[in-house]
């Protein structure tokens, strides 16, 4: 795959001074040059950031399989080039080891979190990782449902259904109701305890459609007891704090209009819940409980991300704590003052007048923290590091492979358009029990390409 | 006070046991929180009673519970608010090292002082007959205290419950702490590793990270507090963190060993495997019902072995003039909560009234800092009982009182019945969460739904008005009002 210019040569207009549609065309494009630059091309694996000797994310390739359509619509790669890269990604995938090794790419059909760039096999005694490998395996289906022609595109569909027909999801319940978190052969099942609404909820639509392996219908209705409908700062919310996890689902999936029981029960819908979410980050924002710099309602996006590390400060005669890579959260916490100054713009299917807002105050306050039009994944204000608010080093996969899907879903719904003739999302959701909206629709019930739409340009 | 004065109240040395009437309208056995509220309860009726303690009037909540406990917490509070004294205007001093010995007088001191309200010299007086002495059913009306034996017409069994043991290998042989020697400690442990993140792992593991000691804290569970909800555990977690405990989650304690003068314990987390010197261990995994040596197969009373005797909801066992009461046969181990079992397995026992034990929404309390107090239903409860429910929360950083008290970490959670105003159930996270719940359990008991609560005036500023304005968020929120409405 040839590099992808970020197009931002010398002299070019400033970020913040670009019309909304060349400012999210240059964001875009610069966000999926990430995948361009950081990809092996011999086997499709992604690296999960771009500093030096970083591993492969298995989730950053389910993102770049689901990015490649875009790059292909939006005439960044061709056709033929991006289904010859997929098809390589999908062959690593069937052809890597899938055992109880501790060496091994994956077992029982799901992968370890994280690979090593050449060999593609498991890293840092990583865990065999479910929601990942839902993930992943999201952009597998992604790029069987959108190559539709012959030759690799035919390759491509049928690895993508044998990808997905292998994954043992009724085993990784380990004889429970709900699934468990992650699995490593050394010490067998985790116990993080999955409580509460968060990121997952593509591993159970994808689980209970399996053919071969599903999940049981009761499985996806024993997670969702655990969540908490909650009044928070004005807004009802199913409650999750960390803004990714409003997001990483609605990649693939459009919410709008379909409900499950829960949602029934509540009135609302998830794609409104992260409408909520997101009023909810936009107020925490401007009560700034924390008193850090910066915050306000238009200067928000808490989530899981790369953060200051363990240190502390000293500052208004108090101590202040700082972290590491976690997951912050929205109103509970943890809050450091650190914002992942990609999650504004990644909340733009949602409410695009509030993501444009923030992004544009956050490239005029703090340039910094977009170098070549492409987003760091943590920023913090309020702890100084040579006179500037502190900033992450590099790039990482996700937030860029969000950026890319989410932009298009704003534009022209492409992902959507896609995912919501895939016959195993489709049966995903309705096995779930969701029930309206397109899943009424009885002219996407069948498998076909998707009538795609018109690029904004 | 000295120890001296502490058991001439609890357990007087040189204590005689009455003459026995026969028979007795009850025996109570065990005088802790449960058998006291019990024996009480019945003198008030007129009944006559005789109350059969083992060890110390006070149970544990008295000699190594609650009470030592919150004496214990209350001055590592003190020394912990001098580090925040500069962010109040204070200059600059030199922080004060801690006088272990003059904290431990002062449990000491405590212990003794409100033992006097449990004295046997006050049981004496209101006619109840004191017994010190084992206590084992012989058949169905009778048991032997020492070796005397007692017949009754009824019987209440409050024999609460002790530290459990573990079979962590090694542990025995390195020797280690529980809620029954932790305060009889004489020096601050340099380092100390706590295994377990209930209520007392955790309150005593804040507690001397306060007071100086290197405290890890060892959790084989993703979350502190199990039984609490998931946001109350991991304010805990943060706040632990903040003061510098050692915090390890999903972390098994695998060995414990001697080596170069240090006990070391062993632990794995998800297959990677750890080991942390401590100079002393606290092991704090739960408290076993004390059911052994009872004969209670004599009296004909259905037990289990570590889960304790086995009542109906009206607190009876299966001999029906045998109840039972507190730690001995409830999940509940709380000392409010065996005081209210003790009254009203009293109350069935003689018919005067009789009351279920799960109508009462009893509060209870984790005493770190910040509090976490819960009543009546967590929302996850109801789901699971197919009652659909909302929560109603105001964070304590909006609350102006919790700001100008610089104490506002936490939240207070109501919890509705969907499309009704009838309250279920309450988690408070705050500074004083333990006071806080109890206005939550007038409300309850009351039977006042979130509409009327809205309109109740409190005083402002109040960290207690955070529960009003929880109500005024529900009335906003039916009402499509955008913001929680503020007095100023």
């Amino acid at each position: 795959m040839p590099p992808v210019s970020s197009g931002l040569g010398a002299g070019m207009q400033a970020l913040d001074e670009l019309a909304d549609d060349a400012l999210l065309d240059r964001l875009q494009q610069a966000a999926f040059s990430y995948l361009s630059e950081n990809t092996n091309p011999d086997n499709g694996l992604v690296a999960d950031t771009s500093r030096t000797g970083s591993p492969c994310s298995i989730a950053v390739v389910g993102f770049a399989l689901s990015c490649y359509p875009v790059a292909v619509e939006r005439d960044w790669m061709s056709r033929r080039e991006a289904a010859a890269l997929t098809l390589r990604t999908l062959q690593f995938f069937s052809h890597s080891l899938q055992s109880e090794q501790p060496d091994a790419t994956g077992f029982k059909g799901f992968y370890y979190h994280f690979l090593d760039m050449q060999s593609g096999r498991r890293v840092w005694q990583c865990e065999l990782s479910l929601v990942d490998t839902a993930l992943l395996m999201a952009g597998i289906l992604t790029a069987g449902c959108y190559f539709d022609g012959a030759g690799d595109e035919e390759s491509i569909r049928n690895l993508s259904e044998a990808l997905y027909r292998r994954v043992d999801w009724h085993w990784a319940r380990n004889g429970l109701e709900t699934v468990s978190q992650g699995w490593k052969p050394e010490y067998g099942f985790l116990h993080y305890g999955w409580e509460g609404y968060n990121e997952a909820t593509i591993v159970y639509i994808l689980g209970v459609s399996s053919p071969t392996h599903p999940l049981p219908a009761a499985s996806f209705g024993g997670w969702t007891l655990t969540y908490q409908w909650e009044n928070l700062l004005g807004h009802d919310v199913l409650y999750s704090g960390p803004l990714f996890t409003h997001l990483f689902s609605h990649a693939w999936i459009d919410y709008r209009g379909i409900q499950d029981s829960f949602m029934r029960e509540k009135g609302s819908d998830y794609f409104e819940n992260t409408q909520s979410a997101i009023a909810i980050h936009r107020e925490y924002g401007a009560r700034n409980p924390r008193g850090y710099e910066g915050y306000d309602r238009d200067f928000w996006g808490i989530t899981a991300g790369d953060g200051p590390g363990d240190r502390e400060m000293r500052e208004s005669r108090r101590d202040r704590r700082f972290f590491g890579y976690m997951s912050r959260g929205v109103p509970y916490g943890p809050d450091d003052g650190t914002i992942a100054p990609w999650a504004m713009l990644a909340a733009l299917p949602f409410n695009a007048e509030a993501a444009l807002r923030g992004t544009r105050r956050l490239l005029k306050s703090y340039p910094q923290v977009c170098p070549n039009g492409r987003f760091r994944s943590g920023f913090n204000a309020t702890l100084k590091v040579q006179g500037r608010g502190w900033l992450s080093e590099g790039w990482f996969g996700l937030d860029q492979g969000l950026l890319v899907m989410m932009i298009e879903n704003y534009r022209t719904g492409l992902i959507w358009q896609i995912t919501r003739r895939c016959p195993v999302i489709r049966a995903g959701l309705i096995g779930a029990g969701f029930t309206g909206g397109w899943l009424s629709d009885p002219a996407l019930a069948c498998p076909r390409s998707p009538q795609l739409p018109s690029r904004t340009r | 006070m000295s120890q001296d004065d502490l058991l001439r109240r609890v357990r007087p040395p040189e204590w005689q046991n009455p003459r026995p009437r026969s028979p007795y309208d009850l025996v109570v056995v065990g005088g802790g929180p449960a058998g006291l509220g019990a024996a009480r309860t019945a003198r008030r009726q007129g009944l006559s009673v005789a109350l059969i303690e083992r060890w110390r009037l006070g149970g544990n909540s008295l000699n190594c519970g609650s009470i030592p406990s919150k004496a214990i917490i209350r001055a590592a509070r003190v020394l912990s608010s001098l580090r925040d004294d500069e962010e109040y205007g204070a200059s600059s001093f030199e922080r004060p090292s801690t006088d272990f010995p003059a904290v431990m007088e002062r449990v000491r001191r405590i212990r003794t002082r409100i033992a006097e309200y449990h004295a046997v010299e006050r049981l004496q007086a209101q006619g109840i007959d004191v017994w010190f002495a084992d206590a084992r059913f012989v058949e169905g009306h009778v048991l032997v205290a020492g070796p005397t034996p007692l017949s009754f017409k009824k019987a209440i069994i409050a024999t609460g419950a002790r530290p459990r043991s573990s079979n962590i290998p090694g542990l025995d042989q390195v020797g280690y702490l529980t809620s029954d020697s932790i305060f009889d400690l004489a020096e601050l442990p340099k380092r100390l590793g706590v295994i377990g993140g209930g209520p007392l792992g955790c309150e005593l593991a804040q507690a001397f990270c306060r007071l100086g000691s290197r405290v890890t804290i060892v959790q084989n569970d993703a979350k502190f507090l199990p039984d609490e909800e998931r946001e109350a555990a991991e304010l805990l977690s943060m706040s632990m963190s903040r003061d510098g405990v050692d915090t390890r989650l999903n972390t098994t304690v695998v060995g414990a060993r001697m080596e170069a003068g240090a006990k070391w314990l062993d632990t794995v987390n998800d297959g990677t495997k750890c080991s942390i010197p401590v100079d002393e261990i606290l092991l704090s995994i739960g408290r076993v019902p004390n059911v052994e040596g009872l004969g209670l197969a004599a009296g004909g009373i259905d037990f289990e072995i570590g889960r304790g005797i086995n009542v109906d909801d009206f607190l009876c066992t299966t001999n029906a003039d045998v109840f039972a009461a507190g730690d001995v046969c409830s999940r509940r181990q709380f000392t409010n909560v065996a005081e209210s079992s003790g009254r009203i397995a009293a109350q069935n026992a003689f018919g005067t009234r009789i009351e279920r034990q799960h109508q009462a929404a009893i509060p209870w309390c984790t005493y770190c800092d910040p509090e976490i107090a819960h009543i009546g239903l967590h929302a996850r409860e109801a789901r699971e009982r197919s009652i659909p429910v909302e929560c109603y929360t105001v964070m304590m950083q909006d609350v102006d009182r919790a700001i100008t008290d610089g104490q506002d970490y936490g939240f207070i959670k109501i919890y509705v019945r969907q499309a009704t105003d009838q309250i279920l159930g309450a988690t408070i996270v705050a500074t004083r969460a333990s006071e806080l719940i109890n206005e939550m359990s007038v409300i309850m008991s009351a039977g006042i739904g979130m509409r009327r609560l809205a309109t109740i005036v409190h005083t402002y500023p109040t960290q207690s008005d955070a529960i009003r304005l929880a109500a005024v968020a529900f009335v906003n929120s039916r009402s499509g009002e955008p913001a929680t409405q503020r007095i100023v």
